[in-house]
């Protein structure tokens, strides 16, 4: 009996978690444009959304600024976290103090300063901006994955390399970088997710000319949503749904 | 040793200069902003100016800051009621299912936030599939009004960050030794207390880090109560960005904005206080 409340319990969670997921998956296959009951099964909605020039584009747009954020956050993240891991230096803490802080910090405070930053610099709101933002948002998360592989490491596999005369970057290139493998790449699919999601920090770093798929779909929901917005959804989410077991899959493999 | 020093100073410098120059800069250029004034033609100008945080503490603004901490800590509330039992199940079922379990808690939550919000609508509309589902099953004979009011916001938020509260309340539990419940209930401690006295104590570092992680982003997201709430319900989140980007009165948002950061730097220094203390405590 206590067993079956448990189960109940936690089955409801998750129906509350997956329910908007289901219904929006459904809703994209339904014939009826206004009404919210059932007429048909149709796949009318992902034709139109191919020939939906703007929504196109801006999914584009999306996944070319998450490629490049997620390649360059993961480059500078994983730097971090070798240099919190590895090295002694003035600052270190209130380094990794700095990262810990980002990941809590609400994103419209980050999505303003740099938006402050860029008015000040004079640097035109678009793909740089973004892309800028976009890295700063997914460092830490980065940091903090690698971090925590790092941690779980052998020193004296490292030591070992070294007494065999390996110099710190044949060291990186060689021994750490392989062993991190599976994190980095976690971090990289992270990011991914992380920049295609991101609402805020886009929502005020990026100008007229650049628009991404949150921000289009945000402007939509506030006009009057058209249902091939349904049939997006349920692509995007595709990717993200094969993503995450992805990164999932590399992190635990790792562990054997 | 050029080569090692080189690879090290690089490794450190990049990074070091990527935080400052994004993220430590910035802030500043915030606070700076919030003591300026608006002119007609720029966004920030001098005087130098106290104006913008007497401002933030007239009546109207203070409503909405007690507004948003009001929401955010009922959200984080619920999310905690319904997320311990929950990272308790987790945490105590069997050991080859809870990879699985903890990955299909996470695979909604890597679901565009927004995309989840707008299908929210579906479901809480008036003429929605929860009304339709309770009128049909007779429990209700007029249908609720739940969207665009508070009750919709505090749903979607809670929605949204229920598995920000849920990951470190788990890996809290798991550390757990279950030898200490027994020993509680053994020494005659009833449920209750052995869960007042023994888990919350222990589970203590996971209910602060779940709490935090829900709090602060609930007290700046501004699409839900956007989407979901409806023009009435402005909030902190909605209140700085509309300064930004409708009344360009960007020092007064950038005041609100290190308002903001000063309740989030308060509870980071309450989280590592409190962290440090219970070291303490462990080490003597």
């Amino acid at each position: 009996m206590k067993t079956f409340i448990k189960a109940a319990y936690a089955a409801v969670i998750y129906l509350f978690l997956y329910f908007p997921l289901v219904v929006l998956g459904a809703y994209s296959f339904n014939a009826s444009r206004y009404s919210l009951g059932w007429k048909g099964f149709t796949t009318a909605w992902y034709a139109k959304l191919m020939n939906n020039a703007q929504l196109m584009d801006a999914a584009v747009h999306s996944l070319t600024i998450a490629c490049c954020s997620a390649t360059l956050a993961t480059f500078l993240g994983t730097l971090a976290a070798l240099a919190l891991h590895r090295y002694r230096f003035p600052g270190r803490k209130i380094l990794s103090g700095c990262v810990y802080v980002l990941i809590m910090s609400p994103d419209i405070i980050m999505g303003i300063s740099l938006l402050v930053l860029y008015l000040v610099l004079a640097i035109p709101l678009g793909f740089w901006t973004l892309l800028l933002s976009h890295i700063t948002l997914c460092l830490p998360f980065v940091t903090v994955t690698v971090l925590s592989r790092l941690q779980e490491f052998d020193p004296h596999v490292i030591e070992a390399a070294r007494d065999l005369g390996a110099r710190e970057f044949a060291l990186f290139r060689h021994v750490i970088l392989p062993m991190v493998m599976p994190s980095v790449m976690a971090g990289w699919l992270l990011c991914f997710t992380l920049s295609l999601d991101d609402v805020m920090i886009s929502f005020f770093t990026t100008g007229p000319g650049y628009e991404i798929l949150p921000l289009k779909i945000y402007s939509m929901v506030r006009l009057g949503v058209k249902p091939e917005v349904n049939a997006l959804c349920v692509i995007m989410m595709g990717i993200t749904l094969l993503a995450v077991p992805t990164a999932q899959w590399l992190v635990k493999d790792k562990k054997r | 040793m050029k080569t090692d020093c080189s690879f090290r100073s690089f490794s450190i410098g990049l990074v070091v200069a990527w935080l400052v120059i994004f993220a430590v800069i910035p802030q500043i250029l915030v606070l700076g902003a919030s003591f300026l004034s608006t002119s007609e033609q720029g966004f920030l100008s001098l005087p130098l100016t106290l104006e913008n945080y007497r401002q933030l503490f007239d009546s109207v603004i203070l409503g909405i800051v007690g507004r948003s901490l009001g929401l955010a800590g009922m959200v984080t509330l619920v999310c905690l009621i319904l997320g311990y039992p929950f990272a308790w199940i987790l945490a105590r079922a069997p050991r080859n299912y809870r990879s699985l379990l903890l990955l299909l808690l996470v695979i909604p939550f890597w679901t565009n936030s927004l995309i989840r919000t707008y299908a929210l609508i579906a479901i809480l509309n008036t003429r929605g599939l929860l009304n339709t589902f309770l009128l049909a099953t007779g429990i209700i004979q007029t249908p609720l009004r739940i969207l665009y009011t508070q009750g919709a916001v505090l749903i979607g938020l809670t929605y949204t960050l229920l598995p920000f509260m849920v990951l470190p309340l788990y890996s809290a539990i798991e550390k757990l030794d279950p030898g200490l419940r027994e020993a509680a209930r053994d020494l005659g401690a009833s449920r209750w207390a052995t869960f007042v006295r023994v888990d919350l104590p222990l589970t203590q570092g996971g209910i602060i880090a779940g709490c935090m992680l829900v709090f602060l982003p609930a007290l700046g997201m501004f699409y839900i109560p956007d989407i979901l709430g409806g023009a009435r319900s402005l909030l902190l989140g909605n209140f700085i960005r509309d300064q930004f980007m409708i009344a360009r009165n960007w020092p007064f948002g950038s005041a609100a904005s290190v308002f903001l950061t000063v309740i989030m730097t308060l509870l980071l220094c309450l989280y590592a206080w409190r962290k440090t203390t219970t070291r303490q405590e462990d080490r003597a």
